[in-house]
């Protein structure tokens, strides 16, 4: 800007002065804090909401917490099976309902203090006590008492069947024979927690300096929206197996900026399916560092079965056996998903879908005429509800012209804001709404007991006695085969009988990493890869 | 006198404002632990509730949420439960200040210039090319020049870096995609106010007086014609304080912007008014100096108070 | 009033005609919309139907290419075009009467008046638009929920929701023409003429309808030019948070952020976003010069460039 003259020219000229010397003063702060480069950069998904494990929900704070913290066990680097953690071996009572872990006696905090079987109750009964409120508590419902103590019918802490038999044994009791306990003792909720500092700084404990911690890494940093920054843990008891020293978790907002970030090596791997941008998933398929692999994800639409006129099992079923399922995952979604009829993925152990709906409009037709609707004529107004999304979008236009197209039936799409369809699909004000449902742990349970009668996230008005009442024997049985025979009997009711659900497709994951420099990160169904053991090779000229 | 009545009314609209959006976010649907996944029993839910004190009655919430005010306290955000508001604040607001000035001088170092010499420079073709420009910023978004820059001069020639925040070359691309629209609504509010300026009476005095043409404009006909610049000066630096939604999740810009459309989508109550208490401070305070530089740039202008 | 002479809005109508660019303009705008009204029965092309030709650049079947469901982009540009001309008509309607009026208002009245309706400008300013829009369309569609299922198919249910839309963003849209416009009324309204008209005894009104508004409409025409690409922008900005239009629907700007966002240094789909951009581009410059052509007609001086 030219220099303005007198007597207008001064003050102007002050102000930009002034203006410049705070522009410059911004600039020197957010310099100020410039450090050298992590050994390692993981773009990690969208910002973490917390690190607390008992508060956490979310994936990405999942992955992070749990190299901050570890339970009994933790999961295999390969599988992300349950492996010893910080208990170095269990004995599993005869019926199976009784757990003996005896915990590793060199087991220390970052801060040098001994991991006890105190420490261990504590943790689990802090996500118990109903005054923090945990979110997954559920997940520790398997254990016998936990619930009562959780939902205020019992109020002695002491009641909940885990106790200490001396300073490195802990004993739990369940509910029932869990075949997928070891694994829940893996995840966030059952991590061990520093009692101490937790007691000592209440809510805002994360913030404590040193935060100790009893998993791989420490946590040195945390700015929002900006990066987590974490170090090894050198009082670890497996440290020796710990590669890189200091780590950088970084969110991303935008997955084109995330594709950026590693096209120009500012990161090293990219992974979470909400970083990687989809309109480019089909192209990024061709590359040898992009990686896609089979997801414990189900993705399907959510059918009010308690209003007109999917209150009518025939209308449901003409509207699923019309769905070109492979039409979606081929020309939507395009990263490889598996098309489906049922609702639980493939790959978890031992455990068979049964087949659901395949595709027959003739026989749709028919059930549609039945139901009262020869050629669509007479069908109510309904909408089909997702949150807003390109790829929501585009799946609820295929669906709506397939419905039009075959059954002559006019859907109305509805997108909309994310607590607005949450708000609606919780209070069933919605004909049919689009879902999806992530496993916590490898077991069909994760995803079928949701829809039992009394649960908070079936979400559909469907209540089914005779599918309480698989789903109640599955689990009281401590034999495989016959468990696994329940539960595909409930299966069935879910994706052949009644449909509650249209299932669609099966998520695959995805992530981003140059195998030649990366190493010891596997892909698995659960998209877990503990940090602790993955390396990155020096290369030359690369900054 | 006026001014100092202005200053005064400042804490009263502040604590109506802060009402206002506490109430305000209360009617829209859904709340802040609404989720995916709901919890195993609602009896969690209920805890949580209760653990924010959303259980109580509203205005025995408002009374909590002032008491804490007083302490200097925005309370807790629902969202980043280990974070409260003022850590969130403190955090974000100085990287979107620092982002939104350079913004702010771009957009008027690019628009005022630009819209002057449109006005000045006679002639219709000059004018078409001067107006046309600055519409061409204006029409363009973010979202457009954003990838663009980045694309060119970052992932292409690059003299910049794709994103994040903490280096001054990560500075630039910011500061041009983001001022880059604000410059052409400079640009055209300026060369307006030129123009009109330039056939105003006191200025065929001076050039009864033999100045040259430029000296005039820019000694007696600026100071009239950056009125309409000046006043949207004011919202528009508090805008752009405050940050910008879509360049900061284009270029993984830590600030305030991504927090200030999350919070709201989120329904973190307590965060949504801390953002609205800290961008009214900045606006009615910018509102208050523009008031001030227009009795200073125009004598005309008298304020009654 | 008939008078055997020209009467002043005769004279500015045959000012505005003499002007080439802004009659220029004026027709290719008459044009535009000519075609985009008419599109649906000029063309064979639907803009709903899915077809397997996914993401085409241009070519003879399809003019402007393909979008990444197959559909005709060229069709869909048409269709997105009427709707963004409708959010463009209805922010600068509510700007131009809410806005302009406000604005003159505080600033002729001064004093209390000014103070009160500008504060009230700067609450509404500070609330944050993006909940007062939520809060707005779902309340409406509370209150509208039967008469939309009764009055309207489903076909027309989306248009109907475009109008709660329109109400989100005409309440958001005038604040700032309420500012810029009271700022010069301000100047104006302690200028020479105005006091000898109040001197003469002429009433408020007259005064500011003979005297203020038409000094003021440079700066209305122009920031009136300004403020519908931003409604149409911020229409595509509401549409990306699940607030605007329903598809299969679309916009101008919704279009193009679909474009932008396969901005990316893999692959571009360049006609994704050049040709929306393009479209608004130039139906905004067509405004801005009839809105100049405009001015320079009204301007009560008379100056001719």
């Amino acid at each position: 800007m030219r220099p303005l003259n007198s007597p207008l020219g001064k003050k102007p000229r002050g102000l930009f002065y002034f203006l410049s010397l705070f522009l410059i003063s911004g600039i020197l702060a957010g310099c100020s804090r410039k450090i050298d480069r992590a050994d390692l950069i993981i773009i990690n998904g969208k910002e973490v909401e917390s690190l607390d494990p008992a508060i956490i929900t979310g994936q990405p704070d999942t992955r992070i917490a749990l190299t901050l913290f570890e339970g009994l066990t933790r999961f295999n680097e390969v599988h992300a099976q349950a492996e010893p953690g910080l208990a170095e071996r269990w004995d599993i009572s005869s019926d199976r309902r009784i757990y003996t872990f005896h915990l590793r006696t060199n087991g220390v905090w970052s801060t040098g203090e001994p991991i006890v079987a105190e420490d261990v109750l504590y943790s689990w009964l802090r996500v118990l006590n109903p005054m923090t409120a945990a979110d997954y508590a559920g997940n520790l419902y398997y254990i016998k008492n936990a619930e009562e103590y959780n939902t205020g019918k019992l109020t002695n802490a002491a009641d909940v069947a885990v106790h200490a038999l001396d300073r490195y044994t802990v004993q739990v009791e369940l509910v029932n024979p869990t075949p997928f306990f070891l694994e829940l003792c893996a995840f966030q909720t059952h991590a061990v927690m520093p009692r101490w500092t937790i007691e000592k700084y209440g809510d805002r404990w994360i913030h404590a300096r040193p935060l100790p911690s009893s998993g791989a890494y420490q946590l040195i940093d945390w700015r929002l929206e900006d990066r987590v920054s974490i170090r090894k843990n050198p009082n670890y008891w497996d440290a020796a197996n710990v590669q890189m020293n200091r780590v950088d978790l970084m969110p991303a907002n935008s997955p084109a900026t995330a594709l950026n970030l590693y096209l120009t090596k500012q990161v090293d791997i990219v992974w979470d399916k909400d970083v990687i941008p989809a309109e480019l998933v089909d192209l990024l398929k061709k590359r040898r560092d992009f990686h896609v692999f089979d997801y414990l994800g189900s993705y399907f639409v959510r059918c009010n079965v308690t209003r007109k006129p999917f209150d009518d099992v025939r209308v449901r079923k003409a509207f699923a056996l019309v769905i070109d399922k492979k039409r979606i995952t081929e020309r939507v979604t395009r990263g490889g998903e598996r098309p489906v009829s049922f609702l639980v993925p493939p790959g978890i152990g031992n455990y068979k879908s049964p087949e659901g709906l395949g595709f027959s409009p003739e026989e749709a037709r028919r059930l549609l005429s039945e139901a009262g609707y020869p050629g669509g004529k007479g069908f109510p107004r309904v909408s089909y509800h997702f949150n807003t999304s390109r790829s929501h979008e585009m799946i609820g236009i295929e669906l709506q012209e397939m419905w039009r197209r075959e059954l002559g039936v006019e859907v109305e799409l509805r997108s909309m804001e994310w607590k607005t369809y949450l708000r609606a699909q919780s209070e069933l004000d919605f004909d049919l709404s689009r879902s999806s449902w992530v496993g916590d742990y490898n077991d069909p349970n994760t995803f079928l007991d949701m829809f039992m009668s009394a649960n908070p996230n079936n979400r559909t008005g469907w209540k089914n006695p005779q599918f309480d009442e698989w789903m109640r024997k599955a689990n009281a049985t401590d034999e495989p085969v016959q468990r696994a025979k329940y539960l595909s009997e409930a299966e069935t009711l879910i994706v052949r009988t009644d449909l509650p659900i249209l299932p669609l497709y099966i998520y695959v994951g995805f992530n981003l990493f140059d195998p030649d420099e990366i190493t010891g990160l596997h892909n698995n169904i659960r998209d877990e890869h503990p940090i602790r053991t993955i390396k990155k090779r020096k290369r030359e000229g690369v900054r | 006198m006026y001014f100092l009545k202005r200053l005064m009314a400042l804490p009263p609209l502040l604590l109506l404002i802060s009402l206002l959006a506490f109430l305000l976010v209360r009617i829209a649907p859904g709340g802040p632990f609404d989720k995916e996944r709901k919890p195993a029993s609602p009896e969690i839910e209920r805890r949580l509730l209760e653990r924010y004190h959303l259980n109580e009655p509203l205005w025995k919430q408002y009374m909590l949420y002032l008491k804490g005010l007083s302490r200097g306290d925005f309370g807790p955000s629902l969202k980043q439960r280990n974070h409260s508001v003022n850590d969130i604040i403190g955090q974000a607001l100085p990287v979107s200040a620092a982002l939104g000035i350079s913004a702010f001088l771009f957009a008027l170092g690019v628009g005022i210039p630009l819209g002057f010499y449109t006005a000045v420079w006679k002639g219709r073709w000059f004018e078409l090319a001067g107006n046309s420009m600055a519409l061409l910023f204006v029409c363009v978004p973010a979202l457009v020049v954003g990838p663009l820059l980045v694309i060119v001069f970052a992932v292409q020639w690059k003299l910049f870096p794709v994103a994040l925040w903490g280096d001054p070359l990560q500075f630039i691309l910011p500061t041009v995609t983001l001022g880059i629209y604000f410059s052409g609504k400079v640009a055209r509010l300026m060369s307006e106010g030129m123009v009109k300026t330039m056939h105003a009476p006191y200025l065929v005095t001076a050039r009864a007086k033999g100045l040259s043409e430029t000296r005039i404009l820019w000694k007696h006909g600026f100071r009239i014609a950056v009125l309409p610049v000046v006043s949207y000066s004011g919202p528009l630096l508090a805008d752009l304080l405050t940050g910008s939604f879509v360049v900061e999740s284009l270029f993984q810009i830590p600030g305030m912007g991504v927090f200030v459309i999350n919070s709201a989508l989120n329904r973190d109550y307590l965060l949504i008014v801390g953002l609205v208490l800290i961008y009214a401070f900045l606006l009615l305070v910018l509102n208050l100096l523009v008031d001030v530089a227009y009795t200073w740039l125009d004598p005309r202008v008298r304020y009654k108070s | 009033m008939s008078t055997p002479t020209l009467s002043p809005s005769q004279r500015a109508w045959q000012q505005f005609y003499r002007n080439p660019i802004s009659i220029t303009s004026f027709w290719v705008l008459v044009v535009l919309i000519f075609v985009v009204v008419l599109h649906p029965w000029i063309s064979h092309q639907s803009p709903t139907a899915l077809t397997d030709a996914i993401a085409q650049p241009p070519s003879s079947s399809h003019w402007f290419g393909t979008d990444l469901m197959g559909r005709d982009l060229l069709s869909r540009l048409m269709y997105g075009a009427r709707i963004s001309m409708l959010v463009g008509i209805v922010g600068a309607g509510v700007s131009l009467l809410i806005g302009v009026g406000w604005g003159a208002v505080a600033g002729y009245a001064g004093g209390r008046w000014d103070e009160v309706m500008m504060r009230i400008v700067d609450i509404l300013y500070s609330l944050p638009s993006v909940i007062f829009v939520i809060v707005l369309i779902t309340t409406l569609e509370g209150l509208f929920k039967n008469w939309l299922q009764q009055t309207f198919s489903n076909e027309t249910a989306g248009m109907a929701r475009l109008l709660f839309l329109f109400a989100g963003l005409g309440a958001v849209s005038w604040l700032t023409m309420a500012r810029i416009v009271r700022g010069e009324v301000l100047s104006l309204s302690t200028s020479n003429f105005v006091d000898a008209s109040r001197a003469m005894g002429a009433s408020h009104f007259h005064i500011l309808r003979t005297h203020i508004l038409p000094n003021v409409a440079g700066v209305v025409i122009v920031y009136l030019t300004l403020t519908i690409p931003s409604v149409i922008l911020y229409e595509s900005f509401l549409s990306y948070l699940g607030l605007g239009i329903q598809p299969p629907q679309a916009s101008l700007g919704s279009l193009m952020a679909e474009g932008a966002a396969q901005i990316n240094p893999i692959r571009i789909y360049w006609w994704m976003v050049v040709f929306p951009g393009m479209l608004l581009v130039v139906m905004l410059l067509a405004l801005n010069f009839i809105g100049d052509g405009l001015r320079d007609a009204l301007d009560p001086h008379g100056r001719h460039r």
